[in-house]
């Protein structure tokens, strides 16, 4: 039975199946039809049966034909040697040149006798050390030819001395064959050693047997189509209903959760029916459920928004004014204002921060794709963090490919992800080298952030996307990052279907790689940079963790 | 200098100070709570530029912006607290030319409030064609064939920016800069979805674009004008 987990496979099934070979097409036909298989195991098995029935019943008839043939030929024959006996008995002896006419006539009257077995043919033939006083080798009835009688025949009655008889073919004059029965026996003329065969055709019983054979053969396969028709009729009754139910678990699957079956009747595929649709029922409700939680959520983190912005835009403006005419404040609140204004942008920040990250948790982001040079929104991010990158002292480089790297990526969201990265890389490089290195390839795009400051363990390497989560507690922030960027960058990632992972060591440094589909929805499968950076110091291998984001 | 502002918030603080912040820059606002009164006030106070809050009790800011571009093609400015693609395109589908987010900074708000009113300033006699169209820069008038086709003037600027240097291909950063004022790079949704709005004025089939084409994967050029245009299959 196909199942419904296999369905998703079935159009490129069905795709492939007109590309391959016959005998693998066919495979493929057999595999995707129970039906076709119900109905071919149907017919071989019944075909196999009737055939044995067959042979058996044929057989049987065969040996019932034979054997009251056999007897009445038997009979017949004893008849025949009795007669013939008789008549050389009763002919003259002595004279030699008599004897073959005689041997003449009593071929011919015994062919001519006929009986209850029917007209038979006569073949006397002399024995091995009698020369034929009649000259010749052997006479016989009719056009019959005296090799009809098999060599075997003829040693057994000339050794065993008595009446034998076996199956064989009569051949005639003309080149006729048929079925027959000979019946040999020992005769003894003019005291030299002569064989009376007398051959009885078998074409009324070989007639009766092919007819026999031909009914059994007819209502054999008449059989088997009937039982092929009726298996065909009775798992269409099963299937068809199964048939159904795989399709509307398909839609339901596929997203169509009012998607229900016809219950129709109380047997077994009614039963499935129904329950299918309870399932189908508190499936639809769940969904419905978490469909309504994730509006309620997203309908809060929007009136949040709204809510905090309004008041912190008017805060914002009032603080810059204050901050606009600082020079004319008493130094305490010149200060004052100056503080007032610096935090107010770092709460800012974590506000857009928390507001991006809570849009994700109740899955409100949504994906902007759009054909970009990638090239362009690194050349962006590495811009806007110079000024930065110049008071900590670091240098930015980039190494980007000669060529464009166009892919549907959300130009918004990939350049955040960029600057989060460099940012985070200026912050924890101590001063030294970052280097944003870039390649594609046709399925995929990879940017890397390569910084050579304290480094990450293994282990600091799978926490590092954790939210609020800092490599060393004890060290100040310097940038006032909010804790939440590589956080925000890893979801982005996921939105676009890409990875973000990081690579470290202690000591020597950190390797950030974003890797993006160049196709929106497109399946990555490698990316076109390592993310074990050509410089790195150390053999160190990852824990398998990590490589999954 | 033209410099009516009206300002369309329900938000007492918010509006003070917005007032503060733009008297300080020599702006004359007025100002309004209500999206059902929002209609009224713009036609008593004909301002240059309309700032709006996107969220008002009574009709909201998408309706009171549908209602002034009805009748106005005035430069609007939206306030808005979400920044969600569906928000702000919506916003600017019903017309607005421009967008802040809240929290914003107030020279922030003032350069986007400045670039809005700046651009009625320098008309030069210059026709130019793209495509079929033909535009009297200096008369503010977009035609075809002799038809006169409404534009906003902000529709009607990125226009005659891309008339203007017609098979240069200008990235969306480019034409935020030259049309919008901004100066460093900001949210390419607002070209998009201008482009969008002026494909659906001026051009006679907007699914296959002839005068706005975009480059794909880097920005958008001037159609070919029509004389070109005709000898294109041929060659």
């Amino acid at each position: 039975m196909r199942s419904t987990s296999r369905s998703p496979d079935r159009p490129l099934a069905g795709g492939l199946r007109r590309r391959l070979p016959a005998p693998r097409r066919l495979v493929a036909v057999w595999r995707a039809s129970l039906q076709l298989r119900v109905v071919t195991l149907t017919l071989l098995a019944s075909a196999g049966v009737v055939a044995v029935l067959g042979v058996v019943l044929v057989g049987q008839v065969r040996d019932g034909l034979l054997a009251a043939k056999t007897r009445a030929a038997l009979a017949e024959a004893s008849a025949g040697l009795l007669s013939a006996r008789t008549q050389l008995a009763a002919a003259d002896r002595t004279d030699p040149r008599a004897l073959g006419p005689l041997l003449d006539r009593l071929t011919r009257t015994l062919a001519n006798r006929g009986g209850e077995a029917g007209l038979y043919e006569v073949v006397l033939l002399p024995g091995r050390d009698t020369t034929d006083v009649a000259g010749g080798s052997g006479r016989a009835s009719n056009d019959i030819l005296p090799a009809s009688v098999p060599p075997r025949l003829r040693r057994a009655v000339v050794e065993g001395r008595r009446q034998a008889h076996t199956y064989t073919r009569l051949w005639y004059a003309d080149g006729r064959g048929e079925p027959g029965l000979v019946v040999g026996a020992p005769l003894t003329v003019a005291g030299g050693d002569y064989q009376l065969y007398q051959l009885f055709p078998l074409r009324q019983e070989a007639q009766t047997l092919s007819l026999v054979q031909r009914t059994a053969a007819f209502a054999g396969a008449g059989l088997v189509l009937l039982l092929a028709a009726v298996a065909w009729i009775v798992t269409r009754l099963v299937v068809i209903p199964v048939r159904l139910a795989a399709r509307t678990a398909e839609r339901l699957a596929a997203g169509g959760l009012d998607q229900r079956m016809l219950v129709r009747g109380e047997d077994d595929l009614a039963r499935l029916a129904s329950s299918f649709n309870r399932m189908a029922e508190n499936l639809q409700r769940q969904i419905r459920q978490l469909e309504e939680l994730s509006r309620v959520q997203r309908r809060f983190v929007s009136d949040v928004s709204h809510e905090l912005r309004t008041p912190l835009a008017t805060v914002r403006m009032a603080a810059d004014v204050l901050h606009e005419s600082r020079a004319s404040f008493d130094p305490a609140a010149a200060r004052a204002a100056e503080l007032l204004q610096a935090q107010l942008d770092r709460f800012e920040a974590l506000l857009v921060d928390l507001l991006e990250i809570s849009r994700y948790d109740a899955g409100a982001a949504s994906l902007d794709a759009e054909p970009v040079d990638v090239r362009t929104l690194a050349h962006r991010a590495v811009d806007v963090c110079l000024p930065l990158a110049e008071r900590r002292g670091s240098a930015l480089r980039l190494e980007l490919p000669p060529a464009p790297c166009l892919a549907e990526v959300d130009p918004r969201r990939v350049e955040r992800v960029l600057r989060n990265l460099v940012v985070n890389a200026i912050d924890h490089g101590e001063g030294r080298d970052v280097v944003v290195r870039m390649a594609c390839d046709e399925t995929a795009v990879a940017v890397t952030v390569r910084d050579h400051g304290v480094g990450l363990s293994p282990d600091e390497c799978r926490r590092v996307f954790d939210r609020f989560w800092r490599a060393d507690p004890a060290r100040a922030r310097s940038t006032g990052g909010t804790g939440l960027g590589l956080a925000i960058a890893r979801e982005d990632a996921h939105l676009h279907g890409g990875w973000l992972q990081a690579w470290g060591e202690p000591g020597g440094g950190c390797n950030f790689r974003l890797t993006l589909p160049r196709r929106a929805g497109m399946e990555l499968v490698r990316s076109p940079l390592p993310l074990r950076p050509p410089d790195a110091r150390r053999a160190v291998t990852l824990a398998p963790g990590v490589r999954r984001t | 200098m033209k410099g009516r502002v009206l300002v369309v918030d329900d938000d007492p603080a918010l509006a003070e100070m917005l007032g503060i912040v733009l008297r300080a820059e020599g702006l004359e606002p007025s100002f309004v709570a209500d999206g059902d009164a929002a209609l009224a006030a713009f036609r008593a106070v004909k301002p240059d530029v309309v700032l709006l809050d996107l969220m008002l009790p009574g009709t909201d800011g998408i309706d009171v912006c549908r209602q002034i571009r009805a009748e106005s093609g005035v430069p609007i400015v939206m306030l808005t607290a979400r920044t969600d693609t569906v928000d702000v395109v919506l916003g600017l589908e019903s017309g607005a030319d421009d967008y802040v987010v809240k929290p914003f900074k107030p020279k922030e708000l003032v350069a986007r409030v400045r670039a809005r009113l700046r651009r009625a300033d320098e008309p030069t006699p210059e026709e130019l064609t793209i495509g079929d169209v033909t535009i009297d820069v200096a008369g503010h008038v977009v035609s075809r064939a002799g038809t006169p086709i409404a534009l906003t003037p902000l529709e009607f600027d990125l226009l005659v920016a891309l008339a203007r240097r017609p098979r240069h291909v200008f990235t969306r950063e480019t034409l935020l800069e030259q049309v919008w004022g901004y100066r460093h790079a900001a949210d390419t949704r607002l070209v998009n979805v201008h482009v969008q709005r002026l494909r659906a004025k001026i051009e006679t089939d907007p699914e296959h674009p002839r005068i706005v084409v975009t480059v794909r994967g880097v920005g958008y050029k001037a159609g070919v004008p029509a004389a070109d245009a005709q000898h294109q299959p041929l060659a």
